[in-house]
């Protein structure tokens, strides 16, 4: 075998991989917790073997032998702890060792039907996070559990378990059937969303050290762009991941805080994401059916054209924003139509979408409504009624740095009326 | 050895940052950032945590049937756990002098909040399980 030393794309090259080589394990076994584990097991021996001795020649090869091996000791120790308890190994089928071959076949559509299997509806979104992140992302349990921020052992046992539903479900390796299909693509594109939202919220603690989640959400986003090219919606998800990762830079400041839409040096957003989100969403909504994430895509890219807020086109925000609002019944896209509202027609309409949603029992306990609603009382020059909404807000939101930005914007007012 | 740093602050108390003039809450967020900043460097946090509000603050109990009873938010409490910090020092000594440190963060107008800070030794693992 040929070695090439390991450049900087071998971490990249193994996550790649990971789906491949699950794959074609799993069309030899069946069994997708073992070959999981034996797959998991194969890229950790690649990644101490390859920064060693280079990259081989066919590491899509290497990496499905080394797996096939760990799958026949796997299956060798099974029957044996069988033979041990039930002294009956007459009686069990004969398992044989798989050839070792050098040029395994690959189908591409084994990365889309382990997509679907590990979003499957069975699974809670917390499972299938992890799964999809381990299984298809190739990412490694320690890299998952730093990325949630959870001890290692917790997110062994968490993935562990999901494989056991996954097995209990008795999902099948391989697409579903039609009817059922765009349901569970759309599990599948949820999944994924998470994960990207994960990454660019935080939802818990610091940034520090995290494992960059919303570069993973992108790359299997592309991977099933790839697999399902003329499907709008994926292309829709993908556009507006890519729309918002543009801002990435923008979005904080030095120390992590906070920097809203409106403050951002524009300068630091990213020209080739927004230029490649742009051409997807438009070639995404040529194709007619317009769903959710082409529009919050369209939206994404209606900003990310702007020069600044003054210049935005508003009017077109709120004309996309009110299509989403009829196509979903999502509270947090209603507070957004508020707000686009008030872009257009001052803050006093968008004050007023916020009443009926005052009731809306999904958004009580969230700090989304206090923080629109003081937004909007900053505007209409309401100061007090503005600093006790950030303050409600304040008290309420668990992320760090979206508090202190609220904190101070309620000093920062309290300040000018000093 | 491992300590425990909480930072108690009574409700009420001088620790009411969300009613601080800006500045004064900038110059505190920075000065606790560069004090983990600096624990971290020194390899002495293990880890450091704030916590939600209060007022988001339950308490559970299992019922006769194990399932949880919660009660809701507890005006009557006197102080509250604002955050902690989990440090790995040589001594009792210098997990003081870290405490100490947090003490002194900055408040209103800068100056010092010389708030209490409760430190307490995590027990070690038997040594067979190490």
């Amino acid at each position: 075998m040929t070695f090439r030393s390991p450049g900087p794309d071998f971490e990249h090259l193994l996550r790649e991989l990971a789906p491949q080589v699950l794959g074609a394990v799993m069309r030899r076994y069946r069994d997708f917790a073992a070959s999981e584990d034996a797959v998991q097991e194969s890229l950790i021996a690649a990644a101490k073997q390859w920064a060693r001795d280079g990259i081989p020649s066919s590491p899509r090869g290497w990496l499905i032998q080394v797996a096939l091996r760990r799958m026949t000791d796997h299956v060798r120790s099974e029957i044996s702890r069988r033979n041990r308890e039930f002294e009956l190994a007459q009686e069990l089928p004969v398992v044989v060792a798989p050839v070792m071959y050098s040029e395994p076949e690959m189908d591409p559509e084994d990365a889309l039907v382990l997509l679907f299997m590990c979003c499957h509806p069975a699974l809670t979104p917390t499972s299938a996070i992890a799964l999809t992140l381990r299984a298809v992302g190739g990412l490694t349990t320690g890299e998952v559990a730093k990325a949630f921020l959870v001890p290692e052992a917790t997110m062994a046992q968490r993935i562990s378990r999901a494989k056991q539903s996954v097995k209990v479900s008795q999902v099948p390796f391989s697409l579903p059937e039609a009817p059922e299909r765009a349901q569970r693509l759309g599990s599948v594109m949820h999944v994924l969303y998470l994960i990207f939202n994960e990454g660019y919220t935080a939802s818990s603690g610091d940034a520090l050290n995290r494992t960059d989640l919303s570069g993973e959400a992108i790359r299997l986003t592309r991977l099933l762009h790839s697999l399902l090219p003329s499907d709008p919606e994926v292309m829709g998800m993908l556009a507006l991941m890519l729309l918002t990762e543009a801002r990435r830079t923008a979005r904080t400041g030095p120390s992590g805080e906070l920097i809203p839409l409106d403050e951002q040096d524009r300068s630091l957003w990213d020209r080739h994401l927004i230029t490649e989100g742009i051409a997807l969403v438009t070639k995404a909504m040529a194709h007619g059916a317009v769903g959710e994430y082409q529009l919050q895509a369209a939206i994404a890219a209606v900003h990310d054209e702007a020069l600044d807020v003054q210049t935005t086109d508003w009017p077109q925000i709120l004309a996309l924003y009110s299509v989403l609002n009829r196509m979903s019944d999502n509270p947090m896209v209603a507070l957004n139509h508020a707000v686009a509202t008030s872009m257009v027609h001052g803050p006093c309409a968008g004050l007023a979408l916020l009443e009926p949603l005052e009731r809306d029992e999904r958004l009580s306990g969230t700090h989304r409504l206090d923080a629109v609603r003081a937004h909007l009382l900053e505007r209409a020059q309401d100061w007090d009624a503005a600093i006790a909404s950030y303050l409600a807000a304040a008290e309420k939101t668990t992320n760090l740095p979206e508090r202190t930005y609220l904190m101070m914007r309620a000093a920062h007012l309290r300040d000018q009326e000093r | 050895m491992k300590f425990l740093l909480m930072m108690n602050t009574p409700r009420g108390g001088e620790y009411q940052i969300m009613s601080w003039p800006k500045q004064d809450i900038e110059a505190h967020i920075a000065f606790m950032m560069s004090f983990a900043g600096k624990l971290r460097a020194a390899g002495e946090l293990v880890s450091a945590e704030g916590l939600a509000p209060p007022s988001q603050a339950k308490r559970v109990r299992a019922g006769e049937d194990g399932r949880p009873i919660t009660d809701g938010v507890f005006p009557e409490a006197k102080e509250f756990l604002a955050g902690y910090w989990i440090v790995d020092v040589s001594s009792l000594q210098r997990a003081c002098e870290i405490a100490a440190e947090a003490s002194a963060a900055p408040g209103v107008g800068g100056k010092q909040l010389n708030m209490p800070i409760e430190v307490r030794e995590v027990m070690s693992a038997p040594p067979n399980l190490k």
